[in-house]
């Protein structure tokens, strides 16, 4: 698998598997997760530090930026300003251009605003920014937003930190056939197997962070999940049989009494 | 003079300049993100910022997200 990497914008990834760092209990289990999971690419949040705790500790004491590759992004914001505003701070805190561009349109789905994801993606691409867009599984917005230059497109699978898995395989299967840039199916992802599949359909790579923070061993989980993904990947890579209605033989007829 | 740091009222001496205002709350220049009434800073600009009365300061850094 080592030859099979995955390049966006230039950059070269190793692993398959990306990951978010919210929702673990402490730093020192989010540095186990991902350091299992072995992903090189961890999604952050920017948000006010705490000025009152000086003991208070950073994520990236936990997680170096020369190790992994920093990717920000503009959760909870649901409108175009604050999705800008929240991706020049992370620019701002000093670790990339690159940032997984949200702007959410609905709180109870989590949903994004399609619309006004493509109004933010196009400004911050015109301010340099490798804007990797949490989109829907939309292929018509996920065409529009290659067009306006995002070389990448992350589709959900369902919303966010439901686990629900897969829900639209076949318009997923559309936008892997359609656009020409990686996909990267973020959020929904439930156990193994979803990730497996998304890998299996084509998926360029798998980025989620509840179905291992949220598992009742999140370790145990990450390292799950690296098979499935790894497995997903070389399964795609082999070519599936076709589904046929019925029974072919493994065993031969010739040589039977 | 008194400014505002992430919401938070603050007495700060005169003529402090946003580098000060970093080590006092002892947090990583490298590590954060300051806007300074709405307009985000430049890392390089940070000595040359002089805080004003009435600024309202932001930090932001990076925390666990999805």
């Amino acid at each position: 698998m080592n030859d099979d990497r995955l390049t966006i914008a230039g950059r070269e990834f190793r692993s398959r598997l990306w990951v978010g760092t919210g929702k673990y209990k402490d730093f020192v289990e989010t540095k186990k997760a991902i350091e299992t999971s072995g992903a090189d690419v961890v999604t952050v949040a920017v948000r006010r530090v705490n000025v009152t705790d000086r003991n208070s500790e950073n994520l990236l004491d936990y997680l170096d930026p020369k190790q992994y590759t920093i990717l920000p992004n503009t959760a909870g914001c649901y409108t175009v300003e604050d999705a800008v505003r929240y991706a020049r701070l992370a620019r701002a805190a000093g670790v990339s251009d690159l940032v997984k561009l949200e702007v959410i349109g609905d709180e109870r789905t989590l949903f994004p605003d399609t619309a006004g994801l493509i109004e933010a993606a196009r400004i911050l691409i015109k301010e340099g920014f490798v804007v990797l867009p949490y989109t829907n599984d939309d292929p018509i917005v996920a065409q529009k937003l290659v067009d306006i230059g995002c070389p990448a497109v992350m589709p959900l699978a369902a919303p966010i930190g439901s686990g629900l898995g897969i829900r639209n395989p076949y318009n997923l299967k559309i936008i892997l056939e359609t656009v020409n840039v990686p996909v990267i199916v973020d959020a929904g992802v439930g156990t193994a197997s979803d990730a497996a599949l998304a890998m299996e359909y084509g998926a360029d790579a798998v980025l989620m962070n509840t179905a291992i923070a949220g598992a009742k061993e999140p370790i145990a989980m990450a390292e799950a999940m690296k098979y499935a993904v790894e497995a997903g990947r070389l399964a795609y890579k082999a070519g599936r049989i076709p589904r046929k209605l019925y029974a072919t033989a493994s065993s031969p007829i010739e040589g039977m009494l | 003079m008194h400014i505002q740091v992430n919401g938070e009222s603050r007495q700060v001496h005169e003529e402090m300049n946003v580098t000060d205002l970093l080590r006092d709350l002892q947090l990583n220049v490298e590590r954060v993100a300051v806007e300074v009434n709405l307009e985000i800073l430049d890392r390089r600009d940070f000595d040359a910022k002089t805080l004003q009365e009435g600024d309202r300061i932001e930090i932001l850094s990076f925390i666990g997200g999805g």
